[in-house]
């Protein structure tokens, strides 16, 4: 038995806590393309805001697109409720409020991480600390996810976590490929100029893939495989299929647990025969950014749906 | 004042319940002690047993200082403690359910009719309605102070919610972490099955509603209130939902809590709430910390709320001054653990009394607690004196004031090695089919040299409690 209330932390949680790194994650993509494109940089830090759903309120803020100021409001700025600081300590206020479903490990990975990333990031980050920093949070988010797969038991807790966690991962990898799309669409892409490439060597780090690429494709990039990776690949952990694979699963283990289906089963498994259906060309035929478009509005309904079958409010 | 130490008193040196340790101490390198005195630290923090202190934004969350210095209670001692609990709380609970029936001790003239019927912790809403169990106060954390080899007195009777009990089980669980050589060496009986116990306890005391095992939760205000650690630890370590108002409704006669699956019946709800924001039909309207209409449900027998609303009469201020009578009453016998001479300040000479000897004395407030509003005579200054002296003019009746008393100190472990600090102790009890008392408690030490408030609000500390298995 299981607290509405108590199910809505957990999830909660879990988004906070993959959203916390995944903005280092974008912030280390855009220093690597300010670094190695100087030019436009500051376009790409827009980019980076846009993928972070932070460019409205950066812009309200600052005037300049620098490095210190987007990694100064991705990173620490408590008054950006994204901000990986605020991400942590949300996830931690949510993790003290679901404190009695969580294994001591976990509880403790996560105030220990709330506890190091205030100390790190209670100053302004020096640019030349900034790999550091993000090395830590990245290092602290993985600690957290160590503890809590290695200790929690796999029930109903373990599912309402996880649901936060894919949804919150399927968003984030959408959003940076909307944010991108038509650097990968045909007409550009064929002219595979060297701007073109690191744009592509872009989109892959901000979800840490430019290293497995490699692996699964040839060497280069190309446009249509790197969607095909990012959308359809079963094994790549921040693919959108991945995401629902386990979404799918871990709705069905609560279906199974409770004896009872909800609209959010349909949903899920809606956009899941998509994924399975569709191959990366009909999806550049039906139009990348429609299919991204409706994507992040489909995960959306998921989570609103998850929230009221299962009584968070 | 020379206050008696209990393990190092001037006049006959070690007592006996300290030899085993000390001998074990004096092996001790200094240098170890001070790096295990870190190393507690660091577990507490990371474990996040802290304390929220009120008006304190930056420092919202704090750790309770701990020392590494056992307070050990010999088996014999503990015993002849143990009897005068027992006696005390079960008089508490005679009284409370008298007054909220016959009233015979109010007949009788042995505590004053307005004391009672004019007291805010008096609920009228409870008179009549008999608890499941016919138990009032389940879970009580009575205050006991020392001053001699043999004088302990009752400084308060804790009947509402008395928290600390997590201290005491972190205290004991970090202590064993650190020395588990001490525990192989000297035989200290164990606390640990507390929160099984409390579980027990609450389940014996369930409604007749209630089918087969009876469903228990604890009503937390929530993850902002200062004791929530607490809270949580207790539902984990006894297995049961931690819950908040907003979880709760009353479906079908029954409180309920929402779940993933729908609405699930509460028998016993361990509540951890204050009485006026239990449930905003009957008591404050503007409380969303309660359940609406908990209050009806428990009229009607189908629920066991621990404590029972309107424990709060039995361990006010101004009720306490009358233990004795009223343990005499209730009990037929006299109290085996004392009282602490008290002035009711709204009687005109006690009053006269305190403002002329304000300096000398400790004065509270009646319905104040953790050490706020009270002010502690020998260590105020002239002015703060004259200050509390206008206050106490203005409403008398709001104020009781008490000897200040030597306290017992037990040392503790500072950069210059062992000094003595001034300790209290609360054990706890619980209440259902029996009475049961764990051996031990919570310690609570005046960190600051000379001080005497161990409130940890104020600046007080814990030690882990020994009570000797001999």
């Amino acid at each position: 038995m299981l607290l509405g209330r108590t199910a809505n932390g957990l999830y909660w949680m879990n988004r906070y806590i993959e959203r916390a790194e995944n903005m280092a994650r974008l912030v280390d993509a855009g220093l690597r393309m300010a670094l190695t494109r100087t030019q436009n940089a500051s376009e790409e830090w827009n980019s980076v805001l846009l993928s972070a759903g932070s460019d409205i309120a950066f812009s309200q803020k600052y005037q300049d697109y620098t490095a210190a100021n987007v990694s100064d409001f991705l990173l620490r700025d408590t008054s950006n409720p994204s901000s990986t600081m605020s991400s942590i300590e949300t996830a931690r206020n949510n993790a003290r409020m679901v404190r009695t479903a969580l294994t001591r490990e976990t509880w403790e990975s996560i105030n220990e991480a709330w506890m190091s990333l205030k100390r790190m990031l209670a100053r302004p980050i020096d640019e030349r600390d900034l790999p550091t920093v993000l090395d830590a949070i990245k290092r602290e988010t993985a600690l957290i996810r160590g503890s809590f797969y290695g200790t929690m038991l796999r029930n109903e807790i373990f599912d309402f976590s996880q649901l936060g966690t894919y949804v919150e991962r399927a968003d984030n990898t959408a959003r940076i490929l909307d944010v991108k799309y038509y650097v990968l669409l045909p007409s550009l892409s064929w002219v595979g100029s060297t701007l073109d490439n690191y744009q592509w060597e872009s989109i892959l780090r901000s979800v840490s893939a430019h290293r497995s690429y490699r692996w699964v494709y040839e060497a280069d990039y190309k446009p249509t495989n790197i969607a095909d990776y990012l959308i359809l690949n079963v094994r790549m952990p921040r693919s959108l299929t991945f995401c629902y694979r386990f979404l799918g699963e871990h709705l069905k283990f609560l279906a199974d647990d409770y004896g009872e289906r909800h609209a959010c089963h349909g949903t899920a498994e809606k956009i899941q025969a998509m994924l399975k259906r569709g191959s990366i060309k009909d999806i550049f035929d039906h139009g990348l950014h429609e299919f991204l478009a409706e994507f992040i509005r489909d995960n959306t309904r998921l989570g609103d749906e998850i929230a009221q079958d299962y009584r968070f409010y | 004042m020379a206050a008696f130490d209990e393990m190092l008193p001037e006049v006959s040196g070690l007592r006996r319940p300290y030899e085993a340790y000390d001998r074990w101490l004096k092996e001790q390198d200094p240098a170890r002690l001070t790096q295990k005195m870190q190393d507690a630290e660091r577990v507490f923090r990371k474990t996040g047993i802290t304390f929220a202190v009120y008006g304190e934004q930056e420092a919202s969350e704090r750790l309770i200082p701990f020392d590494i210095v056992p307070r050990i209670l010999s088996g014999q001692e503990w015993r002849r403690l143990t009897q005068g609990i027992e006696q005390r709380v079960q008089a508490l609970n005679a009284f409370l359910d008298d007054i909220y029936h016959r009233q015979e001790i109010l007949r009788a003239g042995r505590v004053p009719r307005d004391l009672v019927a004019k007291n805010e912790a008096f609920l009228p809403e409870m008179i009549g309605v008999k608890p499941p169990a016919g138990v009032y106060t389940h879970i009580i954390g009575v205050d006991i102070v020392r001053i001699a080899e043999n004088e302990f007195y009752v400084l308060e009777d804790n009947a509402r919610t008395p928290s600390g009990v997590s201290y005491m089980l972190e205290n004991r669980e970090t202590m064993m972490q650190l020395f588990p050589e001490l525990f192989q060496k000297i035989k200290v009986r164990p606390v640990e099955n507390y929160p099984q116990l409390l579980r027990q306890s609450l389940a014996a005391v369930r409604p007749q509603s209630a089918k087969g095992a009876p469903t228990i939760a604890v009503l937390t205000p929530g993850s902002y209130n200062s004791a929530y650690f607490e809270h949580a630890f207790l539902a984990d370590q006894m297995g049961v939902q931690l819950v908040e108002g907003q979880d709760l409704r009353v479906v079908d006669g029954h409180v309920a809590m929402r779940t993933t699956e729908g609405y699930k019946q509460i028998d016993v709800l361990y509540r951890r709430v204050d009485d006026s924001f239990l449930d905003p039909l009957t008591f404050r309207p503007d409380s969303a910390l309660g359940v609406p209409g908990i209050m009806d449900v428990y009229r009607a027998g189908n629920i066991t709320i621990a404590n029972a609303p309107g424990t709060g009469i039995a361990d006010d201020k101004a009720i306490y001054s009358y233990m004795p009578e009223i343990v005499e009453f209730y009990t037929g016998r006299k109290a085996i653990l004392g009282n602490i001479p008290t002035w009711r300040c709204s009687e005109p000479d006690s009053l006269k009394y305190v403002l002329e000897h304000i300096n000398e004395l400790v004065i509270k407030e009646v319905h104040g607690s953790g050490g706020y509003g009270m002010l502690v005579g020998p260590a105020a200054t002239k002015k703060e004196c004259q200050e509390f002296a206008k206050k106490l003019q203005a409403k008398p009746s709001n104020y009781i004031a008490q000897p200040t008393l030597a306290l017992s100190t037990c040392p503790i472990l500072t950069e210059k090695g062992l000094s003595p600090r001034h300790v209290d102790l609360r054990p706890y009890v619980l209440v259902s089919d029996r009475i049961q008392i764990v051996p031990g408690g919570l310690t609570r030490v005046a960190l600051k040299e000379g001080s005497l408030v161990v409130n940890s609000s104020q600046g007080g500390g814990t030690k882990d409690t020994w009570v000797l298995d001999d």
